[in-house]
């Protein structure tokens, strides 16, 4: 990832800031801009997820990019936040303690890091919370 | 009157005892733990470092006692295992609370003191009103040279501390600091592990310092040990905290809450705030706590702090964040071989 895409996604990366529409309710994580229940009746404003949820579905990694290698295997999973948003992240736990439906909360994680002299990305990855 | 907010602490899960470090090195495992009166020590995940240790003390502190993110004026985050030689982990730390743009941010360096030293420049901004709340931190993941003495006790975690002068938790009576030029632990820029004058870091180091910074304490409050309820001082090992208590006329008793290098290791800039923090936790209002950090190099600075009827009101909740105790507690326990690949110390092919 460059270090400019990077730094444009920390706010949604670090403090999980997606959007809400406030016309219908309905959250977004990524965030948008748009919603597409009510169109131009959607008053959308910022919205920072408190960063409770469970998992929906999860798939175990063992065969990552060398940036991952490392941390082989470990659990990719979506998540549902609370407010009703899904995203897509790890959960730090090992393969075995994985299950669908667990409750789980973010945490602030290095992410990847750009080889040993490039810029070290940290973002919100998930912990068992039951 | 200017004091602490608020505070936070975070321990990574992973723990290594010290037989399964001594087995590695052939090294007598019952000389070891009671000698440095150390049994286990704090690993970090693999994707945890000095700014994720940092963040979630700060977010616990935060969780603790709201705060304005925009009131938060300064943040000084104090390591000797920051993640760049060159980008400060306090900008990071600010991201991650929502307290940038308008502050104030640097990151320090003093051994295991980096932290106390943040936490005495942001009294001074505080209470010369520049700022409505500043927070300092100390974490480490800190490094100990495999086989070396300082790999037993080189532990991984951090404690943020919220301070400003609106209705504290615990006032910060006074603090005063005692520093020389003295060469007994360092690392030079590019090298991976610090060294250290063997022998020589305890009595011209450690104790020299830590018994400066605290017999000035006494003097100018006019206060003897016995006027405190809890002591806590630096802990790179159980030993050197119990002796320097006792040269002092502390008692176990006043020191025992604080002492969680025990189960914990060494956690550098972490070390004596880890401490308070563990101590706050079972502190009540009234309460009279003694602290002097120790950062080689090398310099102590003491703090006199006194616990306010706001740590048992509803303005603070210390149960919205885990206690040092409850960190401590479920461990994962991982062998050498874990630790050095938690570590880094492993390497790998390209
Ligand atoms: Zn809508």
């Amino acid at each position: 990832m460059s270090v400019s895409r990077f730094w444009r996604k920390i706010p949604q990366r670090y403090n999980l800031i997606g959007t809400q529409c406030t016309t219908c309710g309905r959250y977004f994580f990524p965030p948008r801009s748009f919603c597409p229940e009510c169109r131009r009746d959607g008053e959308i404003v910022d919205y920072q997820f408190k960063g409770d949820g469970e998992i929906v579905t999860y798939t175990v990694i063992r065969s990552a990019s060398d940036q991952f290698e490392n941390t082989t295997p470990y659990v990719l999973a979506i998540v549902r936040l609370d407010e009703g948003a899904d995203l897509t992240a790890q959960v730090v736990c090992t393969p075995e303690e994985a299950r669908i439906g667990m409750r789980v909360r973010s945490v602030f994680r290095r992410i990847a890091a750009d080889g040993e002299s490039g810029v070290i990305h940290y973002g919100t990855k998930f912990v068992p919370a039951e | 009157m200017v004091g602490i907010y608020s505070y936070g602490v975070y321990i990574p899960r992973f723990r290594i005892k010290i037989p399964e470090i001594a087995r590695v090195w052939g090294a007598n495992a019952d000389d070891l733990t009671k000698g440095l009166g150390v049994f286990e020590k704090s690993v970090p995940d693999l994707d945890e470092d000095t700014a994720t240790i940092a963040v979630e003390a700060a977010r616990s502190a935060m969780r603790r006692r709201s705060v304005d993110p925009e009131k938060i004026g300064a943040i000084y985050v104090g390591s000797e295992s920051h993640p760049y030689a060159v980008k400060p982990t306090a900008c990071t730390v600010g991201e991650a609370i929502g307290a940038t743009p308008h502050m104030t941010a640097a990151d320090y360096e003093f051994a295991c003191k980096a932290g106390t030293a943040g936490i005495q420049t942001c009294m001074g901004l505080a209470k010369s009103g520049m700022v409505p709340y500043g927070i300092a931190v100390g974490a480490d993941v800190a490094q100990g040279a495999p086989g070396d003495a300082l790999e037993y006790t080189a532990a991984a975690g951090g404690a943020a501390f919220v301070i400003g002068n609106d209705d504290p938790i615990a006032v910060i009576n006074h603090t005063c600091s005692f520093t020389t030029d003295t060469p007994d632990f360092w690392r030079r820029e590019g090298q991976n592990f610090p060294r250290h004058g063997g022998r020589f870091t305890g009595d011209p180091g450690y104790f020299k310092h830590v018994q400066g910074a605290a017999r000035m304490m006494l003097e100018q409050m006019g206060k003897t040990p016995s006027d405190y309820d809890y002591a806590v001082f630096h802990q790179p090992n159980a030993k050197f905290p119990q002796r320097v208590a006792k040269m002092l006329g502390f008692s176990a008793d006043q020191i025992r809450p604080g002492l969680v290098v025990p189960r914990l290791g060494n956690t550098y800039s972490g070390s004596s705030m880890v401490g308070l923090a563990a101590t706050l936790d079972v502190a009540e209002p009234g309460s009279r706590i003694f602290v002097t950090s120790f950062g080689s190099g090398a310099g102590s600075d003491a703090f006199d702090i006194e616990v306010t009827d706001a740590i048992a009101s509803g303005a603070f909740d210390r149960s919205a964040a885990p206690t040092v105790e409850q960190l401590l507690a479920n461990p994962i326990y991982v062998d050498y071989a874990l630790y050095a690949k938690h570590k880094g110390k492993i390497v790998m092919q390209r």
